[in-house]
C-alpha cells in the first residue's frame, strides 16, 4: 500500500518543483493503485515507510504518524486529523506546513484543478444531484471528458520528467502515465457511491456519467499547435472544431521535442471550470408482436417531399407509451419484414423490436411489462400488441436472421374480369410449391435494384365468394409480392393468376395472417 | 363490409392503372398522324410507355410481323441493363428517342419513341415472343418500355405531354376533322 518507492524521488521532486499536485505526481509515477488517489490531496506523498515528502522536501514527524495510520481511512475522517495535528507544531514546522499549504492550493500545471478541488465530495454531489433527478436505479459507471488542452500539458510534463522515468524503469513509457480521467474515475467513484448509497459502481456498468471541464486560459495552446503542425488540423465539414482529441495527440507525436514550449507547462493563474454532468444509459431493447387492423395505417411516418401523409403509425403508436414509461430520448424500430399501409396484419402479428436511447429507466418486471402493453392497446383500437419484453441487443438480430427462409401466410379478397364458378377455382387448392420469377415491381423499383427474384408460394387455397370474387389463401417464402402475383404487374411476374385463371385478376383487398418467426418468445396472457 | 360495397360496383371498379398511375399523353408523335403514345406515371415517378389506344397499329385489325428493339446500327435497346438500387448503366432517353421500331403485316412500319427524359430501366421483351400481347393489353401486358425520370425532372417531364383530358379534347377534334369512314 505504499506505492512511492525511494527510487521515485529524483521524479517527485522535479514534479513537484514544476508545479504537479499530489495526484498527478502519482500519476507520473505511474501508480495505478486507486486507493492511493483516494487519500485527500491535503495528505502530502509518502514514497516510503515513515517517509514523507513535502514542496519543501521536509520531514514532519506527527504527520508522518497520521499519514501512514489513516491510510485505509475513509478520506473525510483523514483530512480533519490535519489541522490538529498542525497545531502541536512548533513555529518552524507551522511556518514549513503553511507554506506546504500554499503549495497545495496552488492549481496544479497538469491537470489544473482536475484532480484537486474539481474531484472532492462537493463535485461528488453535483454529479449525485444529476444522475438522481434523470435515473431511476444505481448501477452505473464513470467516465470524464476531458478537453484537449489537457493532453498538450500532458505531454509537456512527460517531456519535463520523461529522463528520470526512463531512469527508474526503462520499460515505462508515455502510456504507463495514468491519464487523467483514470484518476479522476478512481477518486471520484468512491465518493460518488458514498453519496447515493446503494449504488455501485462497476466498469462495465450499462450507465456512464460524463464529467466536462473547460479551461478557458489554456485553450489557447491548441493554436501554438495548429501554426506548428498545420496538416494535423484539417477542417471536415462534421466536426465542431478541428482540435479534436485524435488530431492533438497526433500533433503532438509529430512535433519535434525541443520545440514544444513551455516545458514543464506554465502554472495557470486559475482551475478548470466544471462544464455539464452527462449521463448517458445504454440502449435498451423491447421486442414483441403488433397486429394492425386499420387499411389507413403506415407502419412507419409516411412522408412525401416532406409533407405527411396519412395522420399515424403503427410505430408511432407504440412507441409513444413505450418512451413515455422509459422515460427514453428517442427510439429505432426495426420489423420483420413491412406491410404496405392498406394491408392488415392478423393473427399472432408481425415481431417486432425498439431500440430505446438513452432511457432513465430500464429496470422493468415482467408484470409492468405486461401492463405497458396494456396501455399500448388501450391507447388505440388500430393496433394491438402482444409478447412485450425487454430483450438484448444479440437477441434482436434474430428477427433479421433467415429473412429469406421464413413463410407468411395471407388472404387476398381477388376480383376476376369474366364471371366465374365454384369449381372453376377449385384447382388453385392442388397448386403446391410454384415458383415464381418476380422481377422488381414497379411499384418499389424506383427504390430496388431491378432483378427477377425466384419465390415459392408453398401453397394455396381458394374460397369462392360470387361470380366476380374469391379469397385466396397463401402461403408463401418470405419476399414474395402478393399483390404482383394476383395482378400480374404488367406481366412481370410470371406465372401470376390472371394466367392461372385466364382472364383478368385484380386484388382488392390484402391480410398478412401470420409471419412464422419464433422470435420474441411468446408470453402466456 | 368494404367487400360488399366493392361487388355492388365491381363495373366501375378502378383498374391498377387507375390506382396507381396516371395517364399522359403524346398526340401524333413527331407530326405523324394518330401516332399517339401513352406514358402512365406511376406515384413512384416510374414511367411505362405503352401505345396509345388510339395508335394506328391498334386500329383495323392489323397483325404485328416484327417488333425490333435495334433502333440503329450502334444501338440495341434490348443491351439495356442496369445495375444497383441507383441503376447505373441504363441508356439515357430525351423525349425524342426511338424505343422500337414496329412493322406490321402490311408493311407499314412505326417507329415508339420515349416521350420523356429519363434513364431506360427495361422493355418489355415478351412482345417479341408474344406480340399479340401488344394488340391485345396495350396498356399492360404489352407495354413497351420502363423509364425512371431524374427525380428534380419528376414534374417537369410530364409539361409537354397532355393530360387524360386535354387528349380527349384532341380526339374529338380529330374527329370533326376527319369523320371516321362508317
Amino acid at each position: 500500500m505504499l506505492p512511492l518507492k525511494e527510487k521515485d524521488k529524483p521524479i517527485v521532486q522535479k514534479l513537484l518543483a514544476a508545479g504537479c499536485c499530489a495526484r498527478c505526481v502519482l500519476r507520473f509515477c505511474c501508480v495505478s493503485v486507486h486507493a492511493a488517489y483516494r487519500q485527500p490531496p491535503q495528505v502530502r506523498l509518502h514514497y516510503s515507510p515513515g517517509f514523507k515528502l513535502g514542496a519543501s522536501g521536509e520531514n514532519n514527524k506527527s504527520h508522518d504518524a497520521a499519514g501512514s495510520d489513516a491510510h485505509e481511512e475513509p478520506p473525510s475522517k483523514r483530512a480533519k486529523l490535519e489541522p490538529g495535528a498542525s497545531g502541536d507544531m512548533s513555529g518552524e514546522d507551522a511556518a514549513a506546513v503553511a507554506g506546504q499549504r500554499d503549495e497545495e492550493l496552488r492549481v496544479c500545471v497538469v491537470c489544473v484543478g482536475v484532480l484537486q478541488e474539481l474531484c472532492d465530495a462537493t463535485q461528488a454531489s453535483k454529479v449525485c444531484v444529476r444522475v438522481c433527478s434523470q435515473m431511476c436505479w444505481g448501477l452505473f459507471s464513470a467516465v470524464d471528458e476531458l478537453t484537449c488542452p489537457f493532453w498538450i500539458l500532458q505531454h509537456s510534463c512527460w517531456l519535463h520528467v520523461k529522463k528520470e522515468l526512463r531512469e527508474k524503469s526503462a520499460k515505462l513509457d508515455k502510456d504507463d502515465v495514468v491519464q487523467v480521467k483514470e484518476a479522476f474515475k478512481w477518486v471520484m467513484q468512491g465518493l460518488v457511491a458514498k453519496e447515493l448509497g446503494g449504488s455501485t459502481l462497476c466498469s462495465q456498468s450499462k450507465f456512464e456519467v460524463g464529467v466536462e471541464f473547460s479551461h478557458p486560459e489554456t485553450d489557447a495552446d491548441c493554436h501554438f499547435l495548429a501554426s506548428t503542425c498545420p496538416d494535423c488540423f484539417k477542417p471536415t465539414k462534421n466536426k465542431q472544431s478541428v482540435f479534436t482529441r485524435m488530431a492533438v495527440v497526433k500533433a503532438l507525436e509529430k512535433i519535434p521535442e525541443d520545440r514544444h514550449s513551455p516545458c514543464p507547462p506554465r502554472r495557470p493563474s486559475s482551475s478548470c471550470v466544471p462544464l455539464d454532468v452527462q449521463c448517458l444509459h445504454a440502449s435498451v431493447f423491447v421486442a414483441g408482436r403488433y397486429n394492425k387492423f386499420c387499411r389507413s395505417l403506415p407502419q412507419t411516418p409516411w412522408l412525401i417531399d416532406g409533407e405527411r401523409r396519412m395522420e399515424s403509425s403503427v410505430e408511432e403508436l407504440i412507441a409513444a407509451p413505450v418512451l413515455s414509461s422509459f422515460r427514453a430520448a428517442g427510439f429505432n424500430f426495426s420489423s420483420s419484414g413491412r406491410e404496405d399501409v392498406d394491408v392488415r396484419t392478423l393473427g399472432n402479428g408481425r415481431p417486432f423490436a425498439m431500440e430505446l436511447l438513452n432511457p432513465h429507466r430500464s429496470s422493468f418486471s415482467t408484470a409492468q411489462m405486461k401492463q405497458l402493453q396494456e396501455t399500448i392497446n388501450k391507447s388505440s383500437d388500430k393496433i394491438r400488441v402482444r409478447d412485450l419484453q425487454i430483450v438484448s441487443r444479440e437477441a434482436m438480430s434474430r428477427m433479421k436472421e433467415g429473412e429469406e427462409e421464413k413463410t407468411k401466410s395471407y388472404t387476398a379478397l381477388v376480383w376476376t374480369l369474366k364471371p366465374i364458378r365454384r369449381d372453376d377455382i377449385s384447382f388453385i387448392d392442388d397448386i403446391q410449391d410454384l415458383t415464381l420469377d418476380q422481377k422488381t415491381p414497379l411499384r418499389v423499383l424506383h427504390r430496388r435494384a431491378l432483378a427477377v427474384r425466384h419465390r415459392v408460394i408453398h401453397s394455396m387455397s381458394a374460397r369462392f365468394l360470387d361470380s366476380h370474387h374469391f379469397y385466396l389463401s397463401l402461403k408463401t417464402q418470405a419476399g414474395t409480392y402478393i399483390k404482383e402475383f394476383v395482378h400480374g404487374d404488367f406481366g412481370r411476374t410470371k406465372p401470376n393468376m390472371c394466367e392461372l385463371l385466364k382472364t383478368d385478376t385484380d386484388i382488392l383487398e390484402l391480410d398478412v395472417e401470420s409471419v412464422d418467426v419464433d422470435w420474441p418468445p411468446s408470453i402466456p396472457e | 363490409m368494404d367487400c360488399e360495397e366493392q361487388k355492388d360496383t365491381e363495373a366501375k371498379a378502378p383498374s391498377v392503372v387507375d390506382r396507381y398511375y396516371t395517364r399522359w399523353y403524346r398526340a401524333d408523335m413527331k407530326g405523324k398522324p394518330c401516332e399517339d403514345h401513352c406514358i402512365l406515371q406511376h406515384s413512384n415517378r416510374i414511367c411505362v410507355v405503352t401505345l396509345a389506344e388510339t395508335h394506328p397499329i391498334l386500329q383495323n385489325d392489323r397483325t404485328i410481323k416484327s417488333i425490333n428493339y435495334q433502333i440503329s446500327n450502334g444501338c440495341s435497346r434490348l443491351n439495356n441493363k442496369v445495375s444497383g438500387k441507383s441503376k447505373r448503366g441504363g441508356q439515357f432517353l430525351t423525349d425524342f428517342a426511338p424505343l422500337c421500331r414496329i412493322t406490321c403485316t402490311d408493311e407499314t412500319e412505326y417507329t415508339i419513341y420515349s416521350c420523356i427524359r429519363g434513364r431506360l430501366l427495361e422493355v418489355n421483351e415478351c412482345i417479341l415472343e408474344t406480340p399479340s400481347l401488344l394488340l391485345e393489353k396495350p396498356s399492360t401486358e404489352g407495354y413497351i418500355a420502363v423509364i425512371l425520370p431524374k427525380f428534380e425532372e419528376t414534374k417537369s417531364i410530364t409539361e409537354n405531354l397532355l393530360s387524360r383530358e386535354e387528349f380527349e379534347k384532341v380526339l374529338s377534334k380529330r374527329a370533326v376533322a376527319q369523320p371516321q369512314p362508317s
